[in-house]
């Protein structure tokens, strides 16, 4: 799809800790608020990135959320530092987890996050490597644009 | 209902929020598995969960909930606190189980924001 960029922007995400775990995805929902993005859009993204963020600060060192809209696309790609996921097939099965006990104490590794950020995104390709890191590309589609095509972009 | 019908309901206390009392609720989610309230609750619905930490309130905000009921007698963190005062989400504290609270809400009109899992999104 050619269609026009209106914003992109890459954020840091620092693995290991729980502290600030949650703040890059409430800046992302606030930016695509400001961008005039409709709010089930927003909800969609702001859910993935939030999965997203949770499991960079659960398995990786460090990692990166990058968030890129266009008229007819929200686009998330994170990619980390991380030791790689061995079977993705399996990675994506819903209570299918690795999580540490500390992970699973804040409520979260129950296996749900690759399955979530898959039910809330219309396209989802992961790419990994072990060892090195893991990339997970999701695109949330603004198809009411892309079927009238007269109809204002996503941003306002 | 308004969240100071709940308050009276669960005969809660308020810990974050005590202005946000006039909000309208007509829906709830319950659960301990923050994974399990990104998967299934909608916006707008009380979220009640014996969970206290500051993820609770990082989830609630992500998924416009209206407000947090911790069960249960559960108190927040401070930490959590603080951040729920910063993000605005009203936090109410009652010590009935999770089982209680839900039926004496469900009893007066509050449904569940699904009703069962599976062919919807």
């Amino acid at each position: 799809m050619g269609e026009a960029l209106n914003f992109e922007r890459s954020f840091d995400v620092e693995g290991g800790s729980f502290q600030n775990a949650g703040t890059v995805s409430g800046q992302i929902k606030a930016i695509l608020k400001d961008l005039g993005v409709s709010t089930d859009i927003v909800r969609r993204v702001a859910i993935i990135c939030y999965e997203s963020e949770i499991n960079i600060v659960s398995y990786a060192k460090r990692g990166t959320i990058t968030l890129a809209v266009t008229d007819e696309a929200v686009k998330i790609e994170t990619k980390d530092e991380g030791p790689g996921i061995p079977d993705i097939e399996l990675a994506m099965k819903e209570g299918y987890s690795t999580a540490s006990a500390a992970v699973r104490e804040m409520g979260f590794g129950a296996g749900m996050g690759l399955a979530n950020m898959k039910k809330y995104s219309d396209h989802l390709i992961i790419t990994s490597e072990l060892g090195v890191g893991t990339c997970v590309k999701m695109m949330v589609m603004n198809f009411q644009k892309i079927l009238h095509p007269d109809l204002p972009p996503i941003t306002l | 209902m308004t969240l100071k019908d709940v308050k009276e309901i669960l005969e809660a206390d308020v810990l974050v929020g005590n202005d946000q009392m006039g909000k309208p609720v007509k829906t709830a989610f319950a659960a301990d598995l923050m994974s399990d309230v990104l998967a299934f609750a909608k916006p707008d619905s009380l979220l009640l969960t014996g969970l206290t930490n500051p993820q609770v309130v990082r989830t609630a905000d992500i998924l416009d909930i209206t407000a947090i009921i911790m069960v249960r007698g559960k108190k927040p963190s401070e930490e959590t606190v603080k951040l729920a005062e910063e993000l605005k989400i009203p936090i109410l504290s009652t010590r009935y189980i999770l089982f209680e609270t839900s039926g004496r809400l469900h009893a007066r009109g509050i449904t569940g924001c699904i009703e069962k899992v599976g062919g919807e999104m």
